[in-house]
């Protein structure tokens, strides 16, 4: 085997990899594979950043631009590590025309960040989504992985207190 | 798996079953678990086994039961159905059991809401526990399926497909029977049978709850799907946004494969059938068929020209058939019952039913199933129980993105693809938010434009660049510094993008603005002539939409 086609080495010792490496490897190693490589790696590290997306290019053989142009393309993956809390405000139709927009206003004047950025104290996130699904329960916010409904401004406002307390 | 061994699970359960005497079904689909209906089955299990009525009590977990907005919703065996249940509530509903209802928390069913409504496709939601394949058995799951594997031939399933005029349900309507046929017709070495769960239209919920609520129901339409065209792989393409439903799924899955009704040799047949699960990431261009079929491929979901087809060259260039989720959901029932049955139900040209994501400005909000040809009055007046808050109607969405907003005008008119087409809208997936005063149309227009703006793939100029465009003219009509001039130059890029686009994204873009304008020009007017919005949303200061 030449050294261009030997397996590549994960970056760190971290075990994560091991996960990775398993997705890796139920996908055959195999371009077709590069979506689901790239779920892993989020699920496991929070985001991808250039060395994984480098690690994840060689071990599929793909160009690392294809590795990045996915990464890139699809909302769900993030080069960025998160705060320690995430805030999701649903931006769904339902959610928008009860009041989602307020919220939303709100959330940016308390943090001072827009969607996508965290607080320079690394504690917030802050990210919208398209649609939930939770309409029947508009306007909808997902508080570190806990789905809200129905929520008001005033306790948006508790929780980012909360969450802001040093 | 042999029909026999297929009765006998149906028959053990049944015989489990009926062993109790009484039954609590907890919802636990995602709009009643963010009300903490997870805490409120725990509960209820707890008293039960204070109680030492472990025999004679069952409490379960169940799907969605449709009146999302009244969660934690429960109902037992007696009939009652309780609303906004809490943990603390444990004790009166078991008691409801040999005494009075707990009327402080009993949801009335004699209601339109549940009375209009007609369950194929939702028929066991809220009623099986979605995680038991023996619960799906026992609901005569996967009958279909053995039915046309052992009494039938491909070219008999299709023809009741075709005469069920069962049409797809992930937006535009192509007769699904035809679309099988294509497919069977096909010359490949390898078929793949593909299901659309990328359910990207916002305000849409019904594959999440189908998926959630019933996952064998989808996968015995897939294999049945497969069976029919000559496929023996599979893929659901689900959104990685909705992580029950991918939990539920994998489960589904692992027991169909336990069982023997997925893999090799299935029901002692040389049918042949995996299915795999390959999560979205995120962008609704992948609802269009060959941008799935790409991201599927672990590419970037950028749609090609078509043709070919997906039904002669689609993934990874062989031929594949690819359906919505509630397509799935309809085909069991209707090999059970024959495509004569289902024929029966609905208009001329749309045929069954509809799950509709009722949402909004209504007063009961959720999921519901109604006959195709229902009117949009008896959707938002009757079902969905009016406008709240004494507000006075003023639009209903239908289509997402892609869709339009219907004006009080259209409200006698029926819920079918050809009706709805006429009026400017599409039936689309299934979304259907109400509209009431508050509600300014331009700023709904700038809200979807923002939204497939942003969705946008970029590969064609008139999509990347002209809703772009687009939006830029209506941030201006709505920040009030628009001239007449706009609007011409609005409906011109309106034309220019549904004929030219790629894909359906930016051929259907224009629908809201199109659609708004025909309905709604006197708000319009408003925002350019005198500067201001009737509605009183637009000039405020504040974020316009997603960034």
């Amino acid at each position: 085997m030449t050294p261009y086609l030997a397996k590549p080495v994960p970056p760190t010792q971290d075990k994560r990899w091991k996960l990775v490496d398993a997705t890796i490897r139920k996908q055959g190693q195999q371009a077709r594979g590069l979506i689901e490589t790239l779920h892993t790696v989020q699920e496991a590290f929070g985001y991808l950043d250039e060395q994984a997306l480098r690690y994840v290019a060689m071990s599929l053989r793909v160009p690392l631009s294809r590795a990045y142009g996915v990464a890139t393309f699809y909302h769900f993956f993030t080069l960025k590590p998160a705060g320690e809390h995430t805030c999701v405000i649903c931006m769904g139709t339902a959610c928008y025309i009860k009041g989602a927009p307020l919220l939303l206003d709100a959330v940016q004047r308390e943090l001072g960040i827009v969607p996508g950025e965290t607080t320079a104290d690394k504690k917030v996130s802050l990210l919208t989504a398209r649609c939930l699904g939770s309409c029947g329960l508009a306007p909808a916010v997902v508080y570190d992985q806990q789905v809200a409904g129905k929520v008001g401004a005033q306790e948006i406002h508790e929780h980012m207190g909360k969450w802001m307390q040093p | 798996m042999m029909t026999e061994d297929l009765d006998q699970i149906a028959e053990t359960e049944r015989a489990a079953q009926s062993r109790f005497g009484q039954c609590v079904r907890v919802c636990v689909a995602a709009g009643c678990l963010s009300c903490q209906s997870q805490e409120v089955k725990t509960a209820l299990d707890e008293e039960v086994k204070r109680r030492g009525a472990g025999d004679l009590c069952q409490v379960k977990g169940v799907g969605c039961m449709g009146l999302c907005s009244e969660g934690p919703l429960v109902s037992t065996s007696t009939g009652a159905l309780y609303k906004k249940v809490e943990a603390s509530d444990s004790a009166a509903i078991l008691d409801s059991f040999s005494g009075p209802t707990a009327s402080h928390l009993t949801c009335r069913t004699d209601v339109p809401f549940f009375q209009r409504q007609r369950k194929i496709v939702l028929e066991n939601s809220g009623v099986i526990d979605p995680e038991r394949i023996e619960e799906y058995i026992a609901t005569d799951g996967y009958t279909a399926l053995i039915k046309a594997l052992t009494e039938m031939n491909p070219r008999e399933v299709i023809e009741q497909v075709t005469r069920s005029g069962l049409r797809g349900r992930g937006g535009a309507g192509y007769p699904t029977g035809l679309k099988w046929s294509t497919v069977s017709k096909s010359v490949g070495t390898q078929k793949y049978v593909i299901c659309n769960a990328d359910e990207g239209d916002p305000g849409a919920f019904m594959d999440r709850s189908v998926l959630e609520s019933d996952p064998h129901r989808v996968l015995e339409g897939m294999l049945i799907a497969a069976f029919a065209v000559g496929a023996s792989e599979g893929y659901i393409y689900v959104r990685a946004e909705y992580p029950l439903a991918i939990k539920r799924l994998r489960t589904a899955i692992r027991q169909a494969e336990r069982v023997g009704l997925l893999g090799t040799g299935i029901c002692g047949t040389r049918f042949n059938f995996r299915v795999d699960l390959r999560l979205g990431a995120g962008a609704f261009v992948c609802g269009e068929e060959t941008a799935l079929i790409a991201s599927i491929e672990g590419k970037r979901g950028t749609p090609r020209p078509r043709p070919p087809y997906p039904a002669m060259e689609g993934l990874f260039g062989e031929p594949t058939l690819i359906n919505n989720v509630e397509t799935y959901a309809n085909i069991a029932p209707i090999i059970r019952n024959g495509g004569d049955w289902y024929a029966e139900i609905g208009t001329e040209k749309s045929k069954g039913t509809k799950v509709f994501a009722l949402a909004g400005r209504v007063a009961n909000t959720g999921l519901v199933e109604v006959p195709m040809g229902i009117s949009l009055r008896e959707m938002v007046f009757e079902i969905g129980g009016g406008i709240p808050e004494g507000r006075k109607f003023k639009a209903v969405q239908t289509g997402g993105p892609s869709g339009g907003c219907l004006p009080p005008e259209c409200l006698d008119m029926p819920v079918d693809y050809e009706s709805l087409a006429r009026a400017g809208s599409i039936m689309g997936s299934g979304g259907m938010i109400v509209m009431d005063e508050s509600s300014c149309m331009v700023d709904v227009a700038k809200y979807f434009m923002d939204f497939c703006m942003t969705e946008s793939c970029g590969k064609c100029i008139p999509c990347r660049v002209g809703t772009y465009q687009m939006h830029r003219i209506l941030t201006a009509i709505s920040t009030m510094t628009a001239t007449q001039q706009d609007i011409k130059m609005l409906e011109e890029l309106c034309d220019l993008l549904k004929h030219t686009s790629l894909c359906g994204l930016g051929q259907s873009a224009p629908n809201p603005v199109v659609s708004t304008l025909r309905s709604f020009a006197d708000e319009y007017r408003a925002h350019i002539e005198e500067r201001r919005c009737p509605a009183g949303v637009c000039g405020a200061q504040r974020a316009g939409g997603a960034a």
